[in-house]
């Protein structure tokens, strides 16, 4: 499977090598027709497009073999084992909603509340929680590095990949007829227009309209369902700059990293709220599984 | 710059007192909250980076679209802490401006504050036609100089646009380069001379 996998990613790097040489060349070829209003750019940006689609149709190659499968397989045998102080398996004694130990179906109905916690969670959070409450495990040792990074990858992100993986093919289904995700719901919405900071940037600067980009990276306008699903899909994530495996949580921590204010804590209500805003959004469409980043 | 934070403070009541209170009020006044006590410092970006200052309040709470008369309030506060370069030139040189275009350095956690900040105009705006990877946030620079001309008037626009884009559009979505301090005045003419420039690619 590695072979399949370094294979396939020569060949990406190849498309996308050449799509640039493409694009670089692009300008050159119209410097005289300049004065002619700007049909140039255009025909530019459809061309970088295509190195997008590109992106697209590897990623869907490399379906059957995502190196977020050895993440699934160790995050599976972290669900099964008895672990922590004290010495218990998540696999008797957390329940993601579904009943305890069972992770079926259990990816797509989060962020949910939970009496047991008097909170609302994603998945990520839930897991945490159960880690801590269950198994013992401190809460200041995992918030001390929940993300990945190229030499070392949390439990955490193991478990949440397993369990995400149980979803694949499944409607989001957010419960926000439960008035406490409801509310969740319309927390994250305010939070997301919330401007602040060096720049006066909110979330919705960059993702509350359609088609926009930062230079290439397109931009999913979460205020919309066809939107808020781009945001969803495919995390957890298997991305290449790097190679790690990385969780929607750390999308969101980026996000307001470059939107230039300072990290929310990790498994917060911050995080909690505004993943019930993007999923929820986003619910009834269908969730295809943890993916592959670029 | 204390004085002028100081007026803006004494002006947010009275501005606040006049927007309509939106429905979702409640729920602004969850998220401030939440933004206090789930997040935490790291590296340069502080805390008090999530404290609105007066401009940004007023277009949170409407929107971003205050009623008119506040919004021209706004501009005008906004207009009063320009600083042009001391030399009294606003184009400087093209070639520099491009550099500080493709630089999104600055302001992160991850940012080394000792390093210089750049100006992040790829981000958003296509500009020198030899740059194909460029943001759609914002409209296209393309011949800007090329479709306006290079006057006194216009150098003047290009760069009060870039130091504070906010006097001419209270709730702009585009950052406040010269006000926060991104760029300094003798950047901004650069910046202003990629644009206006005619030997600029931007207007070839």
């Amino acid at each position: 499977m590695k072979k399949h996998v370094v294979g396939a990613i020569c060949a990406l790097l190849a498309a996308l090598l050449f799509m640039g040489t493409a694009s670089a060349q692009a300008p050159a070829k119209k410097p005289k027709a300049t004065a002619k209003a700007a049909s140039a750019p255009v025909v530019v940006a459809e061309e970088k497009d295509a190195a997008t689609l590109e992106f697209e149709k590897f990623r869907a190659e490399m379906e059957d073999s995502n190196p977020a499968e050895l993440f699934e397989m160790k995050g599976e045998e972290q669900w099964k084992e008895k672990r922590g102080p004290k010495n218990v398996s998540l696999a008797e004694s957390c329940d993601l909603g579904k009943g305890v130990g069972q992770v079926e179906g259990a990816y797509v109905i989060h962020p949910r509340y939970y009496a047991d916690a008097d909170a609302v969670m994603d998945l990520e959070r839930r897991v945490v929680w159960c880690m801590v409450e269950k198994q013992g495990f401190s809460f200041a040792e995992i918030a001390k590095k929940p993300f990945a990074d190229s030499n070392f990858t949390p439990d955490i992100t193991n478990l949440v990949t397993y369990i995400a993986t149980h979803s694949k093919n499944m409607k989001l289904a957010v419960p926000l007829d439960d008035p406490k995700v409801r509310d969740a719901f319309e927390t994250g919405k305010a939070m997301a227009a919330y401007r602040a900071g060096p720049y006066d940037f909110s979330c919705n600067t960059c993702h509350s309209g359609d088609g926009k980009r930062i230079r290439m990276q397109q931009l999913p306008n979460i205020s919309v369902p066809q939107g808020a699903i781009k945001g969803v899909q495919g995390w957890p994530g298997y991305r290449m700059t790097g190679g790690v495996m990385l969780t929607h949580q750390w999308r969101m921590n980026d996000c307001f990293r470059q939107q230039r204010f300072p990290p929310p804590k990790y498994a917060s209500d911050a995080v909690a709220d505004l993943l019930t805003y993007m999923i929820g959004t986003a619910n009834g469409l269908e969730y295809k599984g943890p993916g592959i980043k670029r | 710059m204390t004085k002028k934070i100081l007026l803006a403070a004494m002006a947010t009541p009275l501005l606040m007192a006049a927007l309509p209170v939106a429905a979702e009020g409640n729920y602004r006044a969850k998220a401030v909250e939440i933004f206090k006590k789930d997040f935490q410092s790291r590296g340069q970006a502080s805390i008090d980076r999530l404290a609105e200052d007066g401009l940004q309040a007023v277009c949170n709470q409407s929107g971003n679209n205050p009623p008119e008369y506040i919004a021209k309030r706004m501009e005008a506060d906004q207009l009063a802490g320009i600083k042009y370069p001391a030399d009294g030139k606003l184009m400087g040189d093209w070639k520099e401006g491009e550099k500080l275009a493709q630089s999104g350095r600055g302001f992160t956690w991850t940012d080394d504050p000792g390093l210089p900040v750049g100006g992040n105009c790829y981000n958003c705006h296509q500009i020198s036609p030899k740059e194909t990877s460029y943001g759609t946030i914002g409209p296209s620079l393309y011949q800007f100089g090329k479709l306006r001309g290079n006057t006194p008037e216009m150098q003047q626009y290009a760069f009060n646009k870039i130091f504070n884009s906010k006097m001419y559009n209270a709730c702009s979505e585009m950052p406040r380069f010269g006000h926060v301090g991104a760029l300094k005045p003798e950047q901004i003419k650069h910046l202003v001379a990629l644009l206006l420039d005619p030997e600029s690619p931007v207007n070839k």
